[in-house]
């Protein structure tokens, strides 16, 4: 399986996410500059994490119209998986590869802590390898990841299955209190229709090794290799 | 011509800086402060001299990169520079 890990000017968890690709789970992997337009042979696009163009005009908005996010667009469009991570998150939902925004946090504050979240969906690519209402514990770090949709979208979404992952305790339990950032019905991550593309704010790169307190994060990469 | 954007986020969409804002200026003593919404002014220089030409240019640039109208309101005027 091929995987390509997209770099735009400012981000910055290309490497781990690279490094995760490479060495945990022992796949082919590439960095994908954001000038690139073929992007064929490619098995799945990650879209990763960090402050692409500085956040300048809104967190993910230049890098939605650049090059390689166009070459993205007609790769999802045929089927190809993509999945954006945090700041991956925030240029899909720009580039209209998923509904809604992501708001600044309510509190207004950057958090940067371990979170747990309840797999709503497991019938996608990205978290076919988790039970349906695991929980998992996987790093979160954001300024901008409070989740906004209209409620008419928001209910064909939870009726078509989109929302696949909500921020919860560590039983499960989707409380106010879990909330990290005023997500609107605790949205963590969601994917489109077609289901073939995610985005979710928490860093499962970052959560692949258990020297680093929770290697939770495998069950969403190693979801992506059943489904090629 | 130069197009003036005023953007500030979109109605019953919460605006953290905003009520932080509002919030310091009660701590001030303004305390007839109901509100603050705190948005973006962005200039856009065009080389055009039809004006409604520079409207519609507006109206796209709005649509397909300055503004995202899931969360954000806009008005703009366009004025000689």
């Amino acid at each position: 399986m091929k995987f390509g890990v997209a770099v735009y000017p400012g981000s910055n968890c290309d490497y781990d996410t690279y490094r995760v690709i490479r060495d945990v789970l022992n796949e082919e992997v590439n960095f994908i500059d954001y000038r690139e337009t073929n992007i064929k042979g490619y098995d799945c696009i990650i879209l990763p994490g960090g402050f692409s163009f500085g956040d300048y005009l809104r967190p993910g908005a230049l890098a939605s119209h650049t090059p390689l996010t166009g070459a993205v667009k007609d790769f999802a469009d045929k089927g190809g998986l993509v999945i954006g991570i945090c700041n991956g998150f925030q240029i899909l939902t720009e580039a209209h590869l998923l509904p809604g925004a992501l708001l600044p946090n309510a509190h207004g504050k950057f958090v940067c802590k371990h979170q747990y979240i309840k797999v709503e969906n497991n019938n996608t690519p990205f978290t076919n390898n988790c039970e349906k209402g695991q929980v998992l514990k996987i790093p979160i770090a954001h300024h901008d990841g409070n989740y906004f949709v209209d409620e008419d979208t928001l209910k064909e979404m939870e009726d078509n299955g989109q929302i696949v992952v909500r921020y919860c305790d560590k039983e499960g339990n989707i409380t106010d209190e879990a909330n990290p950032n005023g997500s609107i019905k605790n949205i963590a991550g969601v994917c489109n229709k077609e289901k073939n593309v995610f985005g979710l704010m928490p860093h499962p790169e970052r959560a692949a090794e258990s020297i680093l307190g929770t290697d939770d994060g495998i069950y969403i990469l190693k979801s992506i290799l059943n489904s090629i | 011509m130069l197009i003036k954007f005023y953007i500030k986020p979109r109605k019953g969409v919460l605006d953290p800086q905003g009520r932080a804002v509002a919030e310091n200026l009660r701590s001030l003593g303004f305390e007839n402060v109901k509100d603050v919404k705190v948005g973006k002014y962005i200039e856009v220089y065009v080389d055009e001299t039809d004006r409604e030409k520079a409207i519609e240019e507006a109206k796209e640039m709005a649509k397909k990169a300055i503004v995202n109208e899931i969360i954000e309101d806009y008005e703009f005027e366009i004025v000689e520079d």
